[in-house]
């Protein structure tokens, strides 16, 4: 077992957004999260990455109690890439320097090797001549195909995807998720919290709907998405059809 | 262009012949015009510019250093920094607040005064109280810079294994210091010729040169040389200025 969420809390003032969620992630496993906004699968991304920090419960990561007070959280962050529904691209580096900024400053690996394994990266996505632009030359789509590259040369053992098509017009969705399909083939172990319930379906080994703070239902994508244990899985899925989304 | 042209020309001539036909015009000719007097004194204000411009050139140096520092230790976060905080704070807000005529009096003069061995001379007691006070207002306009840098971009940098310190130096600052460029660059003209009350502690800068000259002319047209001086100086800086500024607000408007 790769990450272990057990009992994990979280609030935010009077409001409780993750309320005793246990969550368990294998090696090459991929794990899409579905549930209303405000479900809480935005902060369980946060809190596993440790940018949010949990009230209470454990997440482990190789057995590794993550949640220690004394765990170097920076060395922690260097195994768990997350990338951002906002592709927080740094406006002020070009394409090459944005992927290369935790390869040379935090790995301390040479430019030249750290380059040559972006430049890699990049004609395998076909951005290889969007190399020496600026994040803000980029359509949304190429941007968050940066920002996953970005988060994939730190080599991490688990990569999180917090809606990374939410912010995207429809037509460049495809290539975003193209990439993702591609990386599950690479066997890279994956947490996606999504709206694209076709997607997830797809590309899921298990799907997991979240609500008030919890992992309500979860389990193959077919039987969670297509055949609903839970009423409010139901319901949710029910208003997402409505809006055409699966 | 031809109109732009012509309402200029209007304006010009009405403003000159308002100031040469008002009464005193020709007394004020006299003492604050006359060619022989401004090449007599030009050499000893020169000597004195020189004076101002590397005192200019270490002040604008070490007052963005200490800027720097100071809105970095404003910005940290967390209890165990308070004192910091509060240190860095209060250090804005009184410098700020005091008139730099008092600073350099109470440098120049007041820190001799104590007769402390090796106590440095009024021209480096004088730089470092214009040091201090352009240090506040520039760790203010840094300050807003860095707050201006929204929090995703930390937190991608934190994601991605950088420590506060790299993601400051990697990723904030070099935002913070693009977007606060146009105000900073202000600081810095308007330093430029504060460094002038330099004088007032005593050093012969060119103002002070030009206090000289006129105190044995009984004529101010040194003055005016050495302000046309400063203008020519300031120009350059000025120019560069509008041009970040423009550059910055084009950007502003392509959205990013």
């Amino acid at each position: 077992m790769l990450l272990e969420c057990t009992e994990v809390r979280k609030s935010f003032g009077d409001a409780v957004v993750l309320d005793g969620l246990d969550l368990t992630v294998d090696e090459h496993e991929v794990i899409a999260l579905i549930g209303a906004s405000g479900s809480g699968k935005s902060t369980l991304l946060r809190c596993v990455n440790l940018l949010a920090e949990i009230d209470d419960g454990t997440i482990t990561l190789d057995g590794e109690d993550i949640t220690d007070p004394r765990v170097n959280a920076d060395v922690v962050r260097q195994k768990i890439g997350l990338v951002f529904q906002s592709y927080n691209l740094f406006p002020h580096m070009t394409v090459l320097d944005n992927i290369t900024l935790a390869p040379t400053k935090v790995h301390q690996r040479p430019a030249a090797e750290a380059k040559a394994q972006a430049m890699e990266w990049l004609d395998r996505v076909g951005l290889a001549d969007k190399a020496g632009s600026y994040p803000d030359r980029l359509s949304g789509g190429q941007q968050q195909r940066v920002a996953i590259v970005r988060a994939l040369v730190n080599s991490p053992r688990l990569l999180l995807l917090d809606e990374v098509t939410s912010a995207l017009d429809p037509e460049l969705v495809g290539e975003v998720l193209t990439m993702i399909r591609d990386l599950k083939g690479d066997g890279m172990t994956m947490v996606l919290a999504t709206h694209e319930m076709g997607f997830a379906r797809q590309v899921a080994d298990r799907v997991a709907f979240l609500d008030k703070g919890r992992v309500l239902e979860q389990g193959p994508p077919g039987q969670v998405l297509g055949d609903p244990v839970e009423a409010r899985t139901r319901q949710f899925l029910a208003r997402i059809i409505e809006a055409g989304r699966l | 262009m031809l109109l732009a042209a012509l309402s200029t020309a209007v304006l010009g001539t009405l403003f000159g012949v308002l100031i040469t036909g008002a009464p005193g015009w020709d007394r004020v000719k006299q003492s604050f015009f006359r060619a022989d007097i401004a090449k007599d004194s030009l050499p000893a204000i020169l000597d004195g510019l020189w004076l101002n411009i590397r005192l200019f050139v270490v002040c604008a140096t070490c007052a963005v250093a200490l800027g720097l520092l100071v809105a970095v230790l404003r910005t940290l976060r967390g209890p165990v920094f308070f004192p910091v905080r509060a240190l860095a704070t209060s250090y804005t807000y009184t410098l700020r607040g005091l008139p730099l005529i008092i600073t350099i009096y109470l440098f120049a003069y007041g820190v001799p005064g104590l007769r402390l061995q090796g106590t440095p001379s009024v021209t480096v007691l004088g730089g470092a109280a214009i040091v201090i006070t352009y240090g506040s207002y520039i760790a203010e306009v840094l300050r807003s810079g860095i707050e201006g840098v929204h929090p995703s971009q930390v937190a991608a940098a934190r994601s991605l294994g950088l420590n506060y310190r790299k993601t400051m130096r990697f990723v904030v600052l070099p935002q913070a210091v693009r977007r606060a460029a146009p105000p900073l660059l202000n600081d810095v003209v308007s330093m430029q010729k504060d460094v002038g009350l330099i004088s007032l502690a005593g050093p012969v800068d060119a103002i002070r040169a030009a206090q000289i000259s006129q105190a044995g002319s009984y004529n101010f047209t040194p003055y005016i040389v050495a302000g046309v001086l400063f203008v020519l100086l300031a120009l350059p800086l000025i120019a560069v200025t509008d041009w970040v500024t423009l550059r910055a607000a084009r950007r502003q408007n392509a959205g990013t």
